[in-house]
């Protein structure tokens, strides 16, 4: 043994940050170096996961804290503005939404039973409703601009309450804009899972990704669960005007 | 690594369910319950969301953590709203000498002040 | 026949180059990559006060305008809470201590490490920018409708700025806890880890709640001065109001964003330099977790003469009462830790003694506040200007150099002068208080905050404030240099300088990349100290 050598670190050892001890055993190419097992990568990625779906929880309930201020508030104005939005649209795209939350759980299901051809399908499906729900949300998005309901200079409404009707609106653009932006980035999420899938990188030991986008997608649903009813349902009835 | 494996008739069993609730919220929206359509509403929309919770975020069969985390996620929402509306709610429930109904507000103490008058001149504020 | 001796790996030189350092994954050198942006920041947050200062000098407004006094205080504000304030302690010792605490190799999400570090840097280079182009002359508060209609200044950039700014903290907060829930060594169970652990998991809650509500605010504010959406326009019926409890609803909690991990170096380095176990190890872990919960119930002091009920404020003082009792608990646990300890007067010892004094001030000052009728009187004066900045510079910049001084061998390999420190921490300490003791008196006589003109009578303390200012500046410059002249001729500080316990101290200074060469098991609690140890080599 040559004297000199550096006592503690190991000189054969690459020094690649991580991974100490040799790689004298085999170990699943997903696993990363600085976790032991691939159960504790695993609980750690969806621990991840659920905390940062946390974070999007309180991230919409500023937008909903203001939003029940003013529906307390302004009643008749959030009549007013509610009744303005296509409820026939507004119905189509929860169930669009809801149902590729259907084919998302499918599809993480079929990656849990390694049947890759189906998790494939059913995540291109989950991508093509997804999709549907954006282009819905364009038309309605566009109908708007065309009425100058859009928030800012050059909105207009006709009305005893266009003032608070247009904080309404404010809140209806920020809530579902900041949906659709979430639902953009679930569909490119999506994707790349997709992709990752086609590759067969999966299989029923590893199939973490598949879970936490599906973790993710269902959380934007959820979102949409809340909206659809707040924005589209206030006064159907016509109590208020 | 093995999380649980629902069977696909429980993944429909709930997508129906769904539906069902949505078609319960929709058509229940065009009925006049006075201050109960807002509750009802929202009481369907919490069911329909525990139910994706539960079932396609298979929270039932998750760790206690999961669950506790998703209880918290929710508490602190709920302090969110709950305590700012203490604010909002209780407005007006009091009432000082001076006729303002805010707190912090300086008395003092002494004969009536004559109120001055304010020229109505439109205030421009400058844009963005 | 010459033999070539190798230098030891350390996670410092394991690979050279600028791509290497901004590409990195290993804690160890994220962490000293946040110390180099924060150190920036308070740089210029220091500049920024120092021109306040000097403008509050004489009582007339003869340095500055209103109008870049206004900026002035803005800048300053920003730069030291999104900047300094909020990343320190956890992002810069926490990043590098943590998992070394626990045993870990790294974070749960090194990748997701290096992207909160961008984050900051990105909303530092949006806020540089906007200072670059004017800076903002709102407050760090933002109010509306101030900010979001009438101020003609950069508000825009800021709020981008400290948007993405605040990822860079949510992203922490995640890692951390994920990190601390599954990633401890064998044999390293809840009750059996640093308090320095608990005080940064404690912070993870508040980072990962929280601030997403400021994130969605500052959204929100941007919409409205960019677009013309009207959410707190009260031309169109909005409540300027309801602006104050969402931005408030994350700046309470966020300072004690700022105060649990530096009290939790605090906790580490009075059981290491009393050689003693901290008393009533379990009430102060609990009593992290109590401020975290607690904080997030008491937000609305901050509005008490904004305009909200009566009823609702009453409800808000006396929740504020109750949040400072997990405080005072942990304030006479740290003074039970002292008591019959072997006291170590060590430079980080010194920073403890500065912060348990100035922290009880500050603490206390805030029941004063809390106090509703008070407050009416104080609010908005320099009573609250001083109050805060017991906390946040007596307490938590001084539980940070703490922090820092402790953990500066494992960190660079290299012990600092300790006569040096200790007069730095001196300066400070004496800096600190003729800087903010006159303006608690100040803030009582009446002298309003965020405002570049004074009446006469007030002159003398505020000239006693500057000049405690120009003192505080020569204990920090002091401070920088001594450790940064470390680096480069420090002697070496070996494995354990301190002989500390913690699995930190058991591998090397600066440590191997991987951290440790075999996964170490813990079989005891923290804090093992015996007085039959030798406390000095």
């Amino acid at each position: 043994m040559p004297n000199g050598v550096a006592a503690q670190a190991d000189p054969h050892e690459p020094a690649t940050g991580f991974g100490a001890a040799g790689h004298a055993h085999a170990h699943h190419p997903a696993l990363q170096h600085h976790f032991q097992t691939l159960e504790q990568q695993h609980e750690a990625s969806t621990l991840g996961m659920w905390i940062f779906l946390v974070t999007e929880v309180m991230f919409f309930g500023g937008l909903l804290m203001a939003y029940l201020l003013y529906r307390v508030w302004y009643p008749e104005a959030w009549s007013e503005g509610s009744l303005e939005l296509d409820i026939a649209l507004g119905g189509f795209n929860t169930v669009v939404l809801i149902g590729s939350s259907l084919t998302m759980a499918l599809g993480v299901r079929a990656a849990q039973t390694g049947e890759q051809k189906a998790t494939v399908r059913w995540l291109l499906l989950t991508i093509a409703l997804g999709l549907t729900f954006l282009v819905v949300k364009g038309f309605e998005y566009h109908h708007k601009w065309e009425l100058n309901h859009i928030p800012g200079p050059n909105f207009s409404f006709e009305g005893p309450h266009a003032a608070q009707v247009q904080i309404f609106l404010s809140l209806y653009f920020a809530l579902t804009g900041l949906h659709a932006l979430h639902m953009v980035i679930g569909c490119v999420l999506m994707g790349v899972i997709t992709w990752m899938a086609h590759k067969k990188r999966f299989s029923p030991e590893w199939y973490t990704p598949v879970e936490l986008a599906g973790l993710y997608w269902h959380f934007v649903d959820i979102v949409w669960i809340f909206l659809f009813p707040l924005l589209y349902l206030v006064d159907r009835a016509h109590q208020l005007s | 690594m093995a999380g649980h494996i629902s069977p696909k008739s429980t993944y429909y069993a709930i997508f129906g369910s769904l539906m069902v609730l949505t078609a319960i919220t929709v058509s229940i929206a065009f009925v006049n319950l006075g201050t109960l359509n807002f509750p009802v509403a929202l009481s369907i929309a919490i069911l329909k969301a525990t139910l994706v919770i539960l079932f396609f975020m298979h929270v039932k069969y998750s760790s206690r953590l999961t669950q506790l985390i998703c209880g918290v996620a929710f508490f602190f929402l709920f302090v969110l709203f709950g305590l700012t509306l203490t604010d909002y709610l209780s407005r007006g429930w009091f009432v000082a000498p001076g006729g303002t109904t805010a707190a912090g507000t300086q008395v003092t103490i002494g004969p009536p002040v004559e109120p001055v008058e304010e020229p109505a001149e439109p205030r421009d504020a400058p844009g963005p | 026949m010459t033999t070539t001796v190798l230098p030891r790996v350390t996670y410092l030189n394991v690979k050279y180059g600028v791509a290497s350092w901004l590409l990195t994954k290993d804690h160890k050198r994220i962490g000293i990559l946040y110390l180099i942006v924060v150190a920036i920041a308070f740089l210029l947050g220091g500049v920024f006060a120092a021109g306040l200062r000097i403008e509050l000098t004489t009582p007339q407004g003869d340095v500055v305008s209103a109008d870049t006094y206004n900026r002035l205080f803005t800048m300053h504000g920003v730069a030291m809470v999104f900047f300094v304030l909020i990343p320190a302690v956890p992002a810069i010792l926490g990043n590098f201590v943590m998992p070394l605490m626990i045993g870990a190799k790294d974070v749960a999400f090194p990748r997701i490490n290096l992207l909160s570090w961008y984050c900051l840097v990105i909303g530092f280079i949006f806020t540089l920018a906007a200072m670059v182009f004017g800076g903002v002359d709102t407050g760090w508060t933002f109010y509306t409708p101030y900010s979001s209609s009438a101020s003609n200044s950069n508000v825009l950039l800021t709020g981008v700025g400290i948007f993405i700014a605040g990822f860079s903290s949510i992203l922490t907060g995640l890692n951390f806890a994920v990190t601390i829930h599954r990633m401890r060594a064998p044999g390293l169970t809840w009750f059996r880890l640093p308090l320095f652990v608990w005080a940064l998991y404690a912070t993870s809650l508040v980072q990962i709640l929280a601030t997403p509500v400021i994130a969605i605010t500052l959204l929100m504010l941007v919409v409205e001065r960019a677009l013309g959406f009207g959410i707190f326009d009260p031309r169109l019926g909005g409540d300027p109001v309801l602006f104050q409890h969402l931005f408030w609803f994350y700046s309470h909690p966020a300072v004690y964003i700022m105060i649990l991990p530096p009290m939790g170096a605090i906790s580490e380095v009075i059981a290491c330099f009393s050689r003693k176990n901290v008393f009533g190890y379990s009430f102060v872990a609990f009593s992290s977790l109590a401020i975290a919960v607690f904080g997030f119930l008491v937000w609305a002091h901050h509005l008490f003469v904004a305009g909200i009920s009566p009823y609702s404020a009453m409800v808000f003082s006396f929740l504020s009462f109750a949040v400072a009792v997990p405080s005072a608990v942990k304030v006479f646990n740290w003074t039970a830790t002292l008591y019959q300890g072997a006291i170590w007067w060590q430079a980080p010892m010194m920073w403890v003694f500065g912060f348990i004094g100035l922290f009880l001030i500050g603490g206390l000052t805030g029941l004063f506040l809390a106090s509703l009728g008070l407050d009416v009187h104080l609010h908005d004066t320099y009573f609250v200007v001083a109050h805060f900045h017991y906390i946040m510079v007596g307490g938590a910049i001084m539980g940070f150099f703490a922090g820092l001084h402790y953990w500066w061998p494992k960190m660079t390999g290299k012990m600092y002068s300790n006569s040096l420190a200790t007069l730095a921490a001196l300066l400070v300490f004496v800096g600190f208080n003729l800087t903010f003791f006159p303006q608690f008196i100040l803030g009582y006589l009446g002298m309003p905050r965020r405002y570049h003109v004074y009446a006469e009578e007030f002159q003398v303390l505020n000239v006693l404030s500057s000049a405690g200012a120009s003192i505080l500046g020569v204990g920090y410059t002091l401070t920088a240099s001594y450790l940064i002249y470390s680096m480069f001729r420090g002697a070496a500080a070996g494995k354990n300088p301190w002989r500390a316990t913690g699995l930190e101290w058991q591998t090397e200074s600066p440590p191997i990349p991987e951290n440790f060469s075999e996964t170490p098991i813990v079989t005891e609690g923290p804090n093992e100290y015996s007085k039959r140890e030798i406390k000095v080599a």
